[in-house]
């Protein structure tokens, strides 16, 4: 039997995986790369981001600025080792970026501009308007167009990991459109599937955000590192949760409560709009239940103001935010204050792996949301994650085709056995299934609001345990879900019936992790255990696959290089 | 009062078991007046019928995946308003001028090749050593080709264009203007390497200005102007030898 066959193969075309497949071209010319993502590279979610990539690249800024910031920020579970090395190459990273074409908004000298980002102590944003996201990606991926080295595999959703004695030889897809089962074989693979926003109902995250790397890699035997630590970011819109870019308030943005009163001065006073997001969701949260919110029709919200800064800047600045507040609002930002609340927006946790996106597995990597290599701890930054995606994207990808050059190549007939299993698997459990009563959306939806109302931007032990009980109900529901599409054309149901498994399985790690960390640290706050603990939870949570859905957990050291843990105050 | 309802009707077509396709209706409740038709595909989906078929993500206009016919127009289903066609029904097609894969799923392959074809990408004599840091551009020189870059590829240009429909070897508003987006960047030196992909590609005496392409971009990309502009510089390299910029 025939499969396609790389060097690299890379799941999920982002800008983590694309960064990924050009560097491993750009290491080893010679290096055949797959790319495999269940979407069009272009619509995945990189483009949805906003405000823009950090760097120390100014003439105020140093390394040090920037790793202890970040490190501060994560409530000191960054592994430094890392933030360091992340800091001195992200410059390049942006500086490379630009050379593909990124439109980085510049100075009046023609170089690339920086503007204030919360939690960072000195202006270090680089930003393309406020479309910092869409236009990296796009720039990235047309570049990639131009190395014929890459085959992409576009509309692909990968089911199962290939592992052959503990090596990562492949995946298995299912190729969408024909309803193929394929194998897709290759002496490396890197995850770079993004987070997993979709098992929460109010979420910043598009659609495809379904941990579906993170399932992949824990269904292999792979840790997941602190899955508990989840960002809610302080600007969402009410209802749809479209994401407000925290540049709103680095370009000098208010944040009002209901008496007008910027209210931050309570809890972040030397910081106030630029505090950190774990922070700041907190305190907005905080402002809610005393009283101090406005009431809408969908729920609690603030105003985020930037009356103050006239048409001019925000168009020049954030002209994005300016068309989402008129087509998806009904106001002009220009004359009329933002509707915001707290909103999932990024998940800390991921795929274990060090710096080179290594993971457990040998031949598999993984990079950008799905991994956790230690980069952000317990709260990341606004803006580190673009910055990251490119340089563990690229790190991952010149380390996965120098393992491609000495790694043998995958041997054909445990791979058929392993792809007609995997399609079997399937066939039986969705397709062919006869009789359950269960549908896909209803188990979703109840998944979305149990996490909201459980895993949210406070926990506590009851909340959690009663969260896990109804998961595993959800689970037993599952098992009888019924697939109303049995044709084998882009069926977008078993799609779904995939991701919805896999969030299934993610938020169970989740939730368990959490229930575990009995101290509050970065996003994780815990309203039964309100202070952190450094002498029992100064560690990662690592959790790893078991028969049933509770993980087993282990822990691992954070590495500690320069900055002794402090009290986390701004 | 009985709750509000809204009646969707949507192209179903399976090319396994359908000769053609058909429209099907559909009962949603229309609860809040935030909702978009894409929300409603949504409920059809999660609680009507789960074999209804079409790409959505980000549900915020930016990443281009949900572009449909509404009422006839192309619009991303996302920032469609239902309370704009309430209570009349909407019906939601496929895009025009493309093949349907399946209900609302077209085939954009031809585009992901045009795309490629046009060089999407800084051409350079001699690259700049990463060393040497960032070119210097100014945000007036950006202003030359920004609104360029604003093109999604969410294909709503494809749909509306009258050439397009009757010939697809023309190379089409999105790409045309995503290479005007390269050709007017400071940055680039590949005007040569580009034009005769795109002067020399059908179609493009063709583009009448109608205009439409323009008029239903949802980033306010003006592809018209990009084509109008291209013709100009194929015109110009005839009259004169040197008149490409380097």
């Amino acid at each position: 039997m025939d499969f396609e066959s790389y060097d690299v193969l890379i799941v999920g075309g982002g800008l983590a995986g694309i960064r990924a497949a050009i560097a491993a071209v750009e290491a080893n010319p010679r290096v055949r790369v797959g790319l495999v993502s269940k979407v069009y590279p272009m619509r995945s979610h990189t483009v949805s981001a906003e405000g823009g990539a950090a760097a120390a690249l100014g003439p105020g800024d140093s390394y040090e600025s920037h790793a202890f910031d970040t490190i501060k920020g994560s409530d000191y579970l960054a592994d430094q080792d890392v933030v360091e090395a992340f800091v001195r190459e992200a410059p390049t990273e942006i500086i490379q970026m630009e050379h593909w074409g990124c439109p980085w908004s510049r100075n009046a000298d023609g170089s690339i501009a920086v503007r204030p980002f919360g939690g960072m102590t000195t202006w270090r944003t680089c930003f393309a308007a406020d479309k910092s996201g869409f236009h990296m990606l796009h720039a990235v991926f047309q570049t990639s167009l131009k190395y014929p080295q890459i085959t992409r595999h576009d509309e692909a959703f990968v089911t199962k990991l290939l592992v052959e004695d503990s090596h990562c030889v492949g995946v298995v897809a299912l190729d969408i459109r024909t309803g193929r089962f394929d194998a897709i074989t290759a002496k490396s693979v890197i995850l770079a599937t993004g987070g997993l926003g979709r098992v929460y109902a109010f979420t910043t995250n598009g659609n495809i955000c379904t941990g579906d790397g993170m399932a992949l890699a824990y269904r292999a035997g792979v840790g997941l590192k602190d899955m508990e630590m989840v960002q809610f970011h302080p600007t969402g819109l009410p209802f749809t949760g479209i994401l407000i870019t925290e540049a709103v308030r680095g370009e000098g943005g208010y944040l009002l409560n209901s008496a007008g009163e910027r209210f931050l001065k309570r809890y972040v006073p030397n910081k106030m709009e630029l505090g950190p997001r774990d922070i700041i969701s907190r305190a907005m949260i905080t402002e809610f239940e005393e009283g101090r919110g406005f009431e809408g029709p969908h729920g609690k919200y603030m105003h985020l103001d930037v009356r103050h800064l006239g048409e001019k800047m925000i168009d020049r600045k954030l002209p994005f935010m300016r068309e989402l507040g008129r087509e998806f609002v009904g106001i002009d930002i220009v004359h009329d204050p933002i509707p915001v609340r707290p909103v999932q927006h990024y998940m800390m946790g991921g795929v274990d792996a060090n710096i080179s996106g290594e993971t457990e597995i040998l031949g598999l990597y993984a990079a950008g949301e799905c991994a956790n290599v230690g980069l952000n701890g317990g709260n990341r930054l606004g803006s580190n994650s673009l910055s990251e995606c490119l340089v563990f994207g690229a790190a991952a990808g010149r380390a996965a085709a120098h393992y491609a050059a000495s790694a043998k190549a995958p041997t054909a007939n445990p791979v058929a056995a392993m792809l007609w299993d995997e399609a079997r698997r399937v066939e039986s459990e969705y397709l062919e299934k006869k009789g359950g009563n269960e549908r896909i959306g209803p188990i979703r939806e109840e998944m979305q609001r149990e996490m909201d109302a459980g895993a949210g931007v406070f926990r506590n032990k009851d909340g959690l345990s009663r969260l896990a009980r109804n998961l595993g109900g959800l689970r037993e529901r599952f098992e009888k879900v019924k697939i109303d599409d049995s044709s084998r054309t882009f069926n977008t149901e078993i799609v779904a019936a995939l991701e919805l498994d896999f969030m299934l399985e993610v938020s169970s790690v989740m939730v368990f992790a959490a229930l575990a960390r009995e101290e509050s640290r970065g996003a994780h706050a815990r309203r039964d255990f309100p202070e952190r603990d450094d002498k029992q939870f100064l560690k990662h949570t690592v959790a790893f696959h078991t028969n049933t859905l509770a993980p087993r957990l282990e822990y691992s050291e954070v590495h500690i290089t320069h900055f002794q843990p402090q009290a986390r105050s701004y | 009062m009985p709750d509000k309802t809204i009646t969707i009707r949507a192209t179903r077509f399976d090319p396994d078991k359908d000769q053609e396709p058909r429209l099907q209706s559909y009962e949603v409740p229309f609860f809040d007046e935030s909702m978009v038709v894409l929300d409603a595909l949504n409920h059809i989906k999660a609680h009507i019928d789960g074999s209804l078929s079409y790409r959505w993500s980000c549900r915020m206009g930016i990443c281009g995946s949900c572009g449909m016919m509404v009422n006839g127009t192309p619009k991303l289903t996302c920032n469609a308003f239902l309370r704009d066609f309430w209570p009349r029904p909407v019906t939601v097609q496929p895009l025009n001028n493309f093949p349907v894969i399946r209900d609302l799923v077209i085939d954009m392959d031809d585009f992901m090749h045009k795309l490629k074809l046009i060089k999407p990408w800084i051409i350079r004599k001699q690259e700049l050593p990463l060393g040497a840091g960032e070119h210097r551009q100014t945000n007036d020189q950006i202003d030359d080709f920004r609104q360029f870059s604003e093109c999604i590829n969410c294909m709503l240009c494809y749909s509306a264009c009258p050439v397009y429909g009757l010939n697809n070897e023309f190379l089409g508003p999105a790409a045309i203007a995503l290479a005007r987006r390269y050709n007017l960047d400071s940055r680039d030196q590949g005007l040569k390497e580009r034009l005769p992909h795109i002067a020399d590609s059908e179609g493009i005496w063709e583009c009448s200005f109608v205009g439409e392409c323009s008029v239903v971009c949802p980033k306010g990309v003006d592809p018209a102007k990009a084509i109008q502009q291209t013709k100009l510089d194929t015109t110009m390299r005839f009259v004169l030898p040197y008149g490409n910029r380097e």
